[in-house]
Formats: C-alpha cells, sequence, structure tokens
C-alpha cells in the first residue's frame, strides 16, 4: 500500500534553486540518462511499455506503444516533439513542473530520443509563459555544458539536441498535429489521420509527439524500474500524476499522488470546501471533460473508473465549483473559448474522426 | 495607426512599411540567422522571428512581414497569414506593457471577471486597447495554467496569482508610473514588451535564476507530505543518502 501522496517530480520544488542542474544533480539527476546509455535503445521502449504508463496530455495513450508504432528506421530523421502547450482550461500541471524541474524533463526527452533514434528534440511551449521558456532554455544550456546534449551524449558517441519553441498563443496547438503544423511555421491547424505522426509528423518525418509529464515520468521508470512504478496506481492506470486542485477549495493547489485518488481525499487534503459551502459541481480533466458532481466523490481518479462513471480522467484538472456558480454560466464561458479558439479546425478534425464536434 | 477590421486580416498603415535602418537591418539579419540554425528546416524559424519582429517594432510591422518573407523565402501573405493566426502577435502598436486578466470560466468566477471591468473602467480602455501614454494594453486572456492561484493576471506574460480588483489596479498604475513591478512568479522584475518578445524569440536575458522555483499552491502537496511522512517507494522517495548529497555538492 503506497502512501496516500507521492512527490517524485515534485519532490524538491521547494528547494530555494529548484530549477538548476546542481539541485537536479543532488536529487539523483542525470543518473537514469547514465543507465539508459548503457541499455539498448529497444530495452528502453520496452522498459517504458512494461510500465503501462499512459500518456499524461490527456488521451491516456500508452507511451512505450506510442514509441514502437513509429515507422522503423530508414536512416532518415526521426524527432521527438514535447507538447509543452498546456492550455486546456483548468489544466495547470506542466507549467509549474517546468518552472520548478525543467531538468526532469530534459532529462526524459534525451533518454527518449535515443530510445527511439531522435538526434533532435523539439519542446513545443505556448508562447504565453515567457519565465518558464527562460527556464527551460536555461537547463537546455546547462545541460549542454554538463555533456548531455551535442554530439557526443554521455562520452557514447550518441547525438541528441534539443529545440526549445515558443508558441504565439492559439489554444488548438495543442492538437499535436496542429502543434506539428505550428512548429512548421505554419497556422496551427489539425492535419487529418492518418497518416498519423508515427508514421510522417514533422517535416512529414517519424514523429513522437508527448507531453511533458510523460517524459519528465521517464527518467523514474529507467532509474527504479517499471515494476517501481507499476507499484503505484492501479493495474490499469499505473504509476503517479500531479493532480491540479482550483476553485473553491480551501487552499487549492498541486498532489502528486498515484492514480486511483478520490476526489472526496482530495479536496480533504485542500482543506475541505471554502467556508464550508456545498459542493456543486467539478471537472476531473479540464473544461472538455463531463462534468461531475457530489455523486461520484468516490470515484477512483484513474483512466478507466473515470471513464466508466461517464467522464475522462484527462489532465487531472479538478476545478471545483460551489453551490453559489451556476453551471449555465460556467459552461457558456466555456463554450465561447471553444468557439473562439477552434471551431473550424475541431469540427474537421470531429469530421475526419467520424465524430460530433460538440455534443 | 494600423489597425484590424472583423475580416480579420492584417492592414497595416503605410508608416510601418518604412525600411529599416541599416543597423537595425544588419542586428535582424545577424539574430535570424541564428534563430534559422536551431531549426532542420528554415519555415521553422517563423514563429520566434514574429516575435523578433514585435521585439523591434512592438508590433507586426508590414516592414516586418517583409524581413521575415524574405529571409524564409516565404510570401507577404504567407507570413500575415501566420502573423494574423496567433493572438500573440499584434497588428497595431502595442503598448508597453500587456496586462491580461484570465476571464476563462474558473478565474472568471473566482473574480477576474470583475478584476477586468473594474481595471477597464480604471483605465478607461476596453479588450485590445491600449492607454492614451502607450504604456498599457488591456486584454481578457484564456486560461494561463495556473488555475490553482486564480484569479490570474499576466503582465508580459509573468504571473500575477490571487489578484483582486485593488492589487491590479495597482500593478497597472505602477506600470504606468514607470516603477520596477514584481510578479508573483517570475522575473526579478515585468520586462517590456519588446523585451519579453526578444526572449520568446529564443534569446536568453539572464533572468532565468531570478524568482521562485514554485508557488505556496504548487508545493502545498509536498507540505502535506513531508508533514505526514508521506513517501513515494523506492531510491526516489527517499531522502538522499550523505553519501548523494555529498557527490552531489561537489
Amino acid at each position: 500500500m503506497t502512501d496516500t501522496l507521492t512527490p517524485i517530480l515534485t519532490k524538491f520544488w521547494d528547494d530555494p534553486q529548484s530549477w538548476t542542474l546542481a539541485t537536479y544533480e543532488r536529487h539523483d539527476g542525470y543518473k537514469a540518462l547514465t543507465k539508459a546509455l548503457e541499455m539498448e535503445p529497444q530495452a528502453i521502449i520496452d522498459a517504458v511499455k512494461d510500465s503501462s504508463i499512459r500518456g499524461r496530455g490527456g488521451a491516456g495513450f500508452p507511451t512505450g506503444m506510442k514509441w514502437s508504432f513509429m515507422s522503423p528506421p530508414d536512416g532518415g530523421p526521426r524527432y521527438l516533439v514535447v507538447n509543452a502547450d498546456e492550455s486546456e482550461p483548468g489544466t495547470c500541471k506542466d507549467v509549474p513542473l517546468m518552472m520548478a524541474n525543467p531538468h526532469a524533463l530534459i532529462e526524459g526527452v534525451i533518454i527518449a530520443s535515443y530510445a527511439i533514434g531522435c538526434e533532435h528534440a523539439f519542446i513545443y511551449l505556448r508562447g504565453e509563459v515567457v519565465h518558464v521558456y527562460r527556464r527551460l532554455l536555461r537547463a537546455v544550456e546547462e545541460a549542454r555544458a554538463a555533456g548531455h546534449l551535442g554530439t557526443d551524449v554521455g562520452g557514447k558517441g550518441v547525438r541528441v539536441d534539443i529545440t526549445v519553441h515558443a508558441g504565439a498563443g492559439a489554444y488548438i496547438c495543442g492538437e499535436e498535429t496542429a502543434l506539428l503544423d505550428s512548429l512548421e511555421g505554419r497556422r496551427g491547424q489539425p492535419r487529418l489521420k492518418p497518416p498519423f505522426p508515427g508514421a510522417a509528423g514533422l517535416y512529414a518525418r517519424p514523429t513522437s509527439v508527448n507531453n511533458v509529464e510523460s517524459i519528465a515520468s521517464v527518467p523514474g521508470i529507467i532509474l527504479e524500474g517499471s515494476d517501481w512504478f507499476k507499484g503505484m496506481g492501479t493495474e490499469k492506470s499505473t504509476g503517479f500524476g500531479i493532480f491540479s486542485l482550483s476553485g473553491h477549495v480551501t487552499n487549492p493547489g498541486q498532489f502528486e499522488a498515484p492514480l486511483g485518488i478520490t476526489m472526496r481525499e482530495l479536496i480533504d487534503l485542500a482543506g475541505g470546501m471554502r467556508g464550508g459551502r456545498k459542493l456543486k459541481f467539478w471537472t476531473p480533466g479540464g473544461s472538455s471533460t463531463p462534468i461531475f458532481t457530489e455523486e461520484h466523490l468516490d470515484v477512483p481518479l484513474d483512466f478507466d473508473s473515470v471513464a466508466a462513471a461517464g467522464s475522462m480522467l484527462g489532465t487531472r484538472a479538478l476545478q471545483v465549483f460551489d453551490e453559489t456558480v451556476s453551471v449555465v454560466r460556467a459552461v457558456a464561458r466555456w463554450t465561447d473559448f471553444y468557439a473562439h479558439e477552434s471551431w473550424a479546425s475541431a469540427r474537421r478534425a470531429a469530421r475526419a474522426r467520424g465524430g460530433c464536434a460538440r455534443s | 495607426m494600423s489597425g484590424h477590421d472583423a475580416s480579420g486580416h492584417l492592414h497595416v498603415s503605410p508608416e510601418s512599411k518604412a525600411p529599416y535602418a541599416d543597423d537595425v537591418l544588419e542586428r535582424l539579419h545577424a539574430d535570424a540567422a541564428e534563430v534559422i540554425a536551431r531549426y532542420p528546416q528554415k519555415r521553422s524559424a517563423l514563429l520566434p522571428l514574429l516575435h523578433l519582429v514585435q521585439s523591434v517594432d512592438g508590433y507586426v510591422t508590414g516592414r516586418g512581414v517583409s524581413f521575415c518573407a524574405d529571409v524564409l523565402d516565404l510570401t507577404e501573405a504567407e507570413v500575415s497569414g501566420v502573423a494574423t493566426f496567433y493572438t500573440q502577435y499584434k497588428r497595431h502598436p502595442n503598448g508597453e506593457y500587456t496586462v491580461g486578466v484570465c476571464t476563462n470560466t474558473l478565474c472568471a468566477i473566482m473574480g477576474g471577471d470583475l478584476i477586468f471591468d473594474r481595471v477597464s473602467e480604471h483605465l478607461g480602455i476596453g479588450h485590445d486597447e491600449t492607454t492614451d501614454d502607450g504604456r498599457i494594453t488591456l486584454e481578457r486572456v484564456e486560461c494561463n495554467a495556473a488555475c490553482d492561484y486564480a484569479p490570474v493576471v499576466m503582465a508580459n506574460w509573468e504571473f500575477f496569482d490571487n489578484q483582486t480588483p485593488e492589487s491590479t489596479i495597482g500593478l497597472v498604475d505602477d506600470l504606468r508610473a514607470g516603477k520596477d513591478v514584481v510578479p508573483t512568479r517570475g522575473a526579478g522584475k515585468v520586462c517590456t514588451f519588446k523585451e519579453v518578445s526578444r526572449v520568446l524569440a529564443g534569446f536568453e536575458d539572464g533572468r532565468a535564476d531570478e524568482g521562485v522555483g514554485a508557488g505556496p499552491a504548487s508545493l502545498l502537496g509536498l507540505r502535506i507530505a513531508n508533514d505526514r511522512g508521506w513517501t513515494a517507494p523506492g531510491a526516489q522517495g527517499s531522502q538522499p543518502s550523505p553519501a548523494d548529497a555529498k557527490e552531489g555538492s561537489k
């Protein structure tokens, strides 16, 4: 039985200089990279697959499987693109992670790049968080100076470099193919799939697009092993994640916990409802996930349990609203947002999937 | 003054097409070469180059569009098409400070709507309008990934957490008065729109080590875990051993 909270990525966020290479190294930083460079790339993919980690960006697709679905090497470039365009309303985990602990992401990018045969990785950060961009640029610079990036990573002849790219304000770029178009210097509009990025992504080359938290979780899986990871969470939603509580709780904040924790536990950790008011509704995974109410407080917050209860775990963006809030007002604002940000693209993408843009 | 109309097209004034001075153009070319070198294909440099144009001109000028088209072998129409897609690219001269009040649902309900209305009344301007002194451009912004600090205000894309109408009015008054203003989580001071645009083009300004790593809400779970002795299993969850600490301090 694991503890209720399991600080891993958040473990040293309270260090006075949590974002530096020196701090990261004091907390086992880059030991996973050293270990990974002794492994065959396929063994890294196998370890990530075996951990059963599911993507932390919302959809929950298994990360290791995504890597192994990439077209086989043909001698041309292959790309890793990190989706750091965190914009789904309510979602606020990747931004604090990159601000406080950017090296966890950088180390994960290097290991993942080595695993999938990528020599040039990209981190696509939304442009509206300038200090996070500074921290990422600095972390890449520190990692390069330490020999973790470049043409001879770790003295093993491995080539990996990272470009950190700032977007310019467009929610739709959080959709992976829109993000790729944007990274190519175009308007960020979703592409039709197939082809999937694993076959034809960035510059029409095999590409894996992964969320920040997914990639930042990779060093732990490599260093501690997939059994360690699977020792947390549930059978089908393994590991840990950052749960973001916002809104009408006494103390909003971030809680890193095994998947499967309940909203009742989290609200309790957040000091209960603000002013002792009654809970009216909440979102489990951002504003595009169907709304839950009090009757869902004991639903384990893992991918399958939340889906079975009629919503989506999404990005664990738990927005809490009390009895004073009109559901109509809240939802009207969200639909205005989606209409403004992505109406044409979302409709086209939905049609391409044979789905419906809005229910 | 250039502007935009309901069609969403980019309309630039004749003066925004006046050529760059030679020294400015020379520096732009040197910077652009550095940006282009970061990418396998040069068109990828377009977004950072538009930020770079804003770092010189304060908005996306006609000459800036021509410059990007020139260095990337694109048409001006292709560059304009991209520039008009993204909200951070300004189609008319921007204030020295963009003050963005989050009015997406959660922040709106936590006080963001009230903050926007009060600040708008105080400044006498609405969304995407700039004060007569050219200091403040007021905006409604969408979710900026800081919901645990709602209501949130961004000043030139630095975080001002847990705002009130009074605190934000104080913020805009200080910015208009030319005082240094310190974000809650960010650099040691809010830099100007042009300075921040240069950072967004990928040029470091030496401020990465300023400010906090995390604010109190980001640390809440960690603090509770530490108080209750909760840890992740295995070595990563344990405190670093003395040997590790020694090794790390070398």
